[in-house]
């Protein structure tokens, strides 16, 4: 198998502190914000962010955590269910700008399902979605609002993202592989 | 994390302590779902669940049916009185009919033990035990589970005290099976009528006096006084029964301080249990019914993942 590394530790750190810029830029009402990290990776990047956002503002914006397991739409495909995690999300949602924090965006379908996870709580006043990567191939017309690297792959090439809090390392890396992967 | 394999929920026996622990885990997400605003989950939509009750429950069979619903899933009550039953159709007959209707799952508590297990074998839907003669209750088994993990967190070398008729308790034998294999004590308590005689066996220990059986146990499960049962027969009178296997107001001062007091319900207040111990701080009893449902909903979402090609081979 052939890996080559795309984002360094630096450059993630970096790009987090870009996107905790930008929401601040594109969002005037602090008061309002909210983010929710999706499980797994998600989870770290959305604490980074209202660190980083804490940081640059010195405010506390409540974070929650999403597990879309409930919401995805190849149930039906799979030979065992997989293992369903907690949502928690102990602030109320209505009439917040809630923000979704995921490491990965590719076919678009874990953001579908983690919109509709989202409605079970309430009607936020809008959503936006922040990546650390888009590496495209979308098969739903959903767009994030902050990338942290654009990286053009191709279908057989697996994108890893490791985190210090969940893996052992830091970094993104590109596999390539011949399988097919999941989509979610 | 261990996966979930089965197509049906037959038996306590039959699982593993890694499977009980999904359940476990598993009931843990779902009963998130009933304190949201929105309490339902599509998971299950566009699949039929139909509950078969040859014997009568109200909390049991509303319980499942409250699961599926918040599920998405469609849910069907066939109540046996108003049934074909009557006019003789037998077990697998009512099942193949129902199986026509292409529904996903049978729940069925019928007072013939191994009734699911036939049920199983004769049809493609999946099968959810729900009390069958006094063999097990899987469900009640997983919930009481369930709520011990919750408030006590663990299992390892926890004693458990299970109290009342258990000779003729579905609830005690998938109690024992599944406590057992998490690796708590169990003890059963009751009259020697009430003993089954092989229960050593199954790895419970016996006691005849509640005061020592109640002494140092974390968990006290109660059972109910089966009127419409044999008990009736297997002991002389109810106030006799009351006045020695009662968890009355004079009980208490035996009791440990963080014990736990449970019961399946439905409670007959003064005869196995008083009315302060069923109300007080100790009683979890109405936490279990809120955790019925989420375990149920546990348990019908992990079956329901098998293909329809793969399903028939995994029983």
């Amino acid at each position: 198998m052939n890996e080559r590394s795309i984002m360094t530790e630096d450059e993630i750190k970096r790009a987090m502190m870009r996107i905790a810029h930008e929401i601040l830029e594109k969002n005037a009402e602090r008061e309002n914000l909210a983010l929710v990290g999706i499980r797994t990776r998600g989870v770290f990047l959305a604490q980074r962010l209202q660190e980083n956002i804490k940081g640059i503002e010195g405010i506390t914006v409540p974070m929650g955590i999403l597990d879309i397991t409930l919401h995805r739409d190849d149930l039906d495909q799979l030979p065992t269910m997989p293992i369903v995690g907690k949502t928690e999300i102990n602030f109320d949602i209505a009439d917040k700008i809630v923000i979704i924090v995921d490491d990965v965006l590719f076919s678009g379908r874990t953001v579908r399902a983690a919109l509709d996870e989202i409605i079970d709580f309430g009607r936020p006043k809008k959503i936006q979605l922040a990546v650390l990567v888009d590496r495209g191939h979308r098969e739903l017309p959903i767009k994030a609002d902050y990338v942290g690297k654009n990286i053009p792959t191709s279908l057989s090439e697996q994108v890893k993202v490791s985190l210090k809090e969940h893996d052992e390392e830091e970094g993104v890396k590109i596999l390539c592989t011949n399988g097919t992967e999941s989509t979610f | 994390m261990h996966k979930w394999n089965r197509k049906h929920l037959l038996s306590i026996e039959e699982l593993s302590r890694e499977e009980i622990l999904t359940v476990l885990q598993t009931a843990e997400s779902f009963k998130d779902i009933s304190l949201r605003p929105i309490k339902k989950s599509p998971v299950l939509r566009g699949k039929t669940i139909v509950l078969l009750f040859y014997e009568p429950s109200t909390r049991t069979s509303n319980s499942f049916s409250l699961a599926a619903k918040r599920l998405s899933a469609d849910v069907v009550n066939i109540s046996v009185n108003a049934s074909s039953v009557q006019k003789g159709e037998s077990l697998i007959d009512t099942a193949k009919n129902i199986e026509a209707l292409k529904i996903h799952t049978i729940i069925i508590r019928h007072s013939r033990a191994g009734a699911p297990m036939i049920l199983a074998r004769h049809i493609d839907a999946s099968v959810i035990n729900a009390g069958d003669g006094y063999h097990e209750h899987p469900t009640q088994a997983l919930l009481d589970m369930f709520t011990i993990k919750q408030r006590k967190g663990f299992f390892e070398g926890l004693k458990v005290t299970i109290v009342g008729d258990i000779l003729h308790s579905r609830v005690a034998r998938s109690n024992i099976w599944g406590l057992s294999k998490l690796g708590a004590e169990v003890t059963v308590c009751g009259p020697p009528t009430m003993i089954p005689v092989d229960i050593e066996a199954m790895g419970a220990k016996v006691s005849y006096n509640l005061k020592e059986a109640v002494a140092d146990a974390d968990v006290v499960n109660l059972l109910r006084v089966q009127f419409e049962r044999e008990s009736g027969v297997l002991f002389p009178s109810v106030r006799e029964y009351a006045a020695m296997f009662s968890m009355d107001d004079e009980m208490e001062k035996y009791l440990k301080e963080d014990a736990l007091i449970m019961h399946p319900g439905p409670i007959n207040r003064g005869v196995e249990i008083s009315s302060r111990m069923a109300d007080g701080k100790r009683s979890v009893i109405l936490e279990q019914v809120t955790n019925g449902l989420a375990v149920r909903m546990a348990v019908l979402y992990l079956i329901s993942g098998e293909k329809e090609k793969t399903r028939k081979s995994s029983l």
